[in-house]
């Protein structure tokens, strides 16, 4: 998609004071990226699903029912029982739940984190920059996955611990973008400005260079946002993520899977769809924020 | 050349070197040690067992000295002894490596197949129905996991076909059609999702390239599209492409880990998952730095193609 006038704009307000009604903003954005509004919905939709499972739901989540075990979607369990006769309904929509606390919380942390390494390692420069960078390198070097399974592994399995088991796979990826964006922040006449006025480093790289990463940092969030639900999916998948009783997508893939698939397919397929539909949204939502916020970061 | 070629391999040995750091530290940064958690699972033990298995286990000695024993064991290729089987860990491993690696040159070569061709046409067709129409089922790979495909894979073929796909590891010396079978489905699951992204990356190389003057000139002397598109833009567009493809293969490990346990292949990345659950710390410590090495070799192949692809990169060291 080109980078419209209207785009340009459209990031502009954040920086200047006066700022259009963030209604318009907010329209502005539907009308030119209808793609990026319809992922911003779905987020909007499971955000609100998780806000609300408790309203939501059906059934208790957790509750089994030995009379109607792996019953197919009915009035009564509008998607279907599983192996316990857990209502699949409820345990998706509880499901969002964790999916986004896990996901929001790993991305934050390790964007974070890695944002600070970035920032510092950007600012200062020289040998500080070499070894951060190279020591980023090598965190980046080993695949997600298996670095999140090893951590999760050794932390063990615990909602907190698998929060940073999939953090620290994004922290390299998050130093990365914002130590970019700080190089050329650094060589502005107003940093010089503020140094000239004697304000210590560390105030000016937190002050004056930290505020202006924020375009990026936020297309940073949206983009790992994804990566880190599908992690947190596959960690549950393989038993290392999310513990019992909470009601996971990932691991309710587990336990059915090759049982059940083939008397229950609905098993296989309703988590799935949750995980691919939160996903996509966020992927549609973070490519039309790039596009808007950051244009040159596109095809990163 | 020869400088470009010396100067990567230092840097990858230096990342090697480094890798091994952070595993070995990630591994023992953890609270609790591999003991503790053998013998929680056990209940009650008395001290002087765990002091036993310590010592047999190496884990009495000062990290350092354990960093160094480990280097030592790599080095010599004998890669420790398993906990679980009482056997050296690389008797177990050996015969899973020919698996994961056929898995993932296979699902590298969907992804090309599948990403590149169309890359190039979505962007020659920019912003036309088609155009959105595959950027959209590129983002749909992006976003499904790479294992629940492959269950929603075997499923269609088990509802419509009423065929089941082998679930137990088919030798290619046994039976080639099925052992090609066994291994396309998994491919086509987590190549997929690759070429999602090889797919954004040309699209992305190929626009950029078809702004450039030399294009036009092609264009106004006449050159056909075919021409144009395949011989002049997608020469210069390939290079990001290549270094997407190079770091892709260490993401497609990380998607092999899961699918070599829904297809139930006998692969690296699958017993890399029991080791984990099994707690069988010094296979899962060799492992990860198994795939560390394939990691720096993929990307050690690609800085060296880019040297043989791209001139400027050769000179400018």
């Amino acid at each position: 998609m080109a980078v419209t006038p209207a785009g340009v704009e459209l990031a502009a307000p954040a920086a200047v004071g006066r700022q259009a009604p963030w209604t318009t903003t907010a329209l502005r954005f539907v009308r030119k990226k209808p793609l990026g509004a319809a992922g911003g919905a779905i987020m909007l939709v499971m955000f609100l699903t998780a806000a609300f499972a408790d309203v939501l739901q059906s059934h208790d989540p957790i509750a089994t029912e030995a009379a109607s075990t792996l019953a197919r979607p009915s009035d009564a369990h509008w998607l279907g029982t599983d192996h316990l006769g857990r209502d699949i309904y409820s345990r998706i929509v509880h499901g969002a739940r964790v999916s986004l606390i896990v996901g929001l919380g790993s991305t934050l942390l390790g964007s974070v984190l890695g944002g600070i390494i970035g920032l510092l390692s950007g600012y200062a420069g020289g040998k500080i920059d070499l070894v951060s960078q190279r020591v980023m390198d090598i965190l980046q070097g080993l695949p997600l996955l298996v670095l999140a399974l090893v951590m999760s592994a050794s932390l063990g399995p615990s909602v907190p611990n698998v929060i940073v088991a999939i953090s620290i796979p994004i922290v390299p990826r998050a130093a990365r973008v914002i130590r970019a964006s700080v190089l050329s922040i650094r060589e502005m006449q107003y940093i010089e400005a503020a140094r000239a006025l004697g304000l210590r480093h560390l105030r000016v790289a937190f002050r004056h260079v930290l505020p202006n990463t924020i375009g990026p940092f936020i297309v940073l969030c949206t983009a790992q946002l994804g990566a880190a639900i599908l992690t947190e999916a596959a960690l549950s998948f393989l038993g290392l993520g999310v513990p019992e009783p909470y009601p996971s997508w990932g691991r309710m893939l587990s336990v059915s899977a090759a049982e059940y698939a083939q008397k229950a397919p609905h098993l296989v397929l309703f988590p799935g769809v949750a995980i691919s539909l939160a996903v996509f949204g966020s992927n549609l939502f973070g490519d039309a924020l790039r596009d808007t916020l950051d244009p040159r970061l596109r095809g990163a | 050349m020869k400088v470009y070629i010396a100067q990567r391999l230092g840097i990858a040995v230096l990342t090697l070197f480094g890798m091994s750091v952070v595993i070995f530290a990630l591994l023992r940064l953890a609270p609790g040690d591999i003991v503790d958690v053998l013998f929680s699972a056990a209940g009650y033990v008395n001290p002087s067992e765990k002091q036993a298995i310590l010592k047999e286990l190496g884990l009495d000695k000062p990290y350092w000295r354990q960093y160094l024993d480990w280097m030592a064991q790599i080095f010599t290729g004998d890669m420790g002894k398993s906990y679980r089987y009482d056997l050296p860990a690389w008797q177990i491993i050996k015969p899973l490596v020919p698996v994961t690696i056929e898995l993932a040159i296979l699902s590298t070569i969907v992804s090309i197949v599948l990403g590149v061709p169309t890359g190039i046409v979505s962007a020659v067709r920019q912003d036309s129905s088609l155009d959105y129409v595959m950027r959209i089922i590129s983002l749909a790979g992006l976003s499904m996991p790479s294992f629940w495909l492959g269950m929603v894979i075997i499923l269609s073929l088990v509802s419509w076909l009423a065929w089941i796909p082998p679930l137990t590891y088919v030798s290619p010396r046994e039976n080639l059609w099925l052992h090609s079978i066994q291994f396309l489905l998994p491919a086509l699951a987590v190549g997929y999702r690759s070429s999602a992204l090889i797919m954004r990356i040309t699209r992305s190389a190929m626009l950029e390239v078809l702004r450039e003057d030399y294009i036009r000139t092609a264009w106004a002397k006449g050159q056909r599209e075919r021409a144009v598109v395949w011989r002049h833009a997608l020469k210069n567009a390939v290079l990001p492409v290549v270094t997407v493809i190079g770091i892709e293969f260490a993401f497609l490990i990380g998607g092999l880990v899961v699918t070599e346990t829904v297809f139930n292949l006998p692969g690296v990345a699958r017993f890399l998952v029991e080791a984990i659950l099994w707690r069988d710390y010094p296979v899962v410590q060799n492992l990860v730095m198994f795939i560390a090495i394939v990691v720096i070799l993929s990307n050690l192949a690609v800085d060296l193609l880019y040297g043989v692809l791209d001139p400027r990169v050769r000179y400018a060291s």
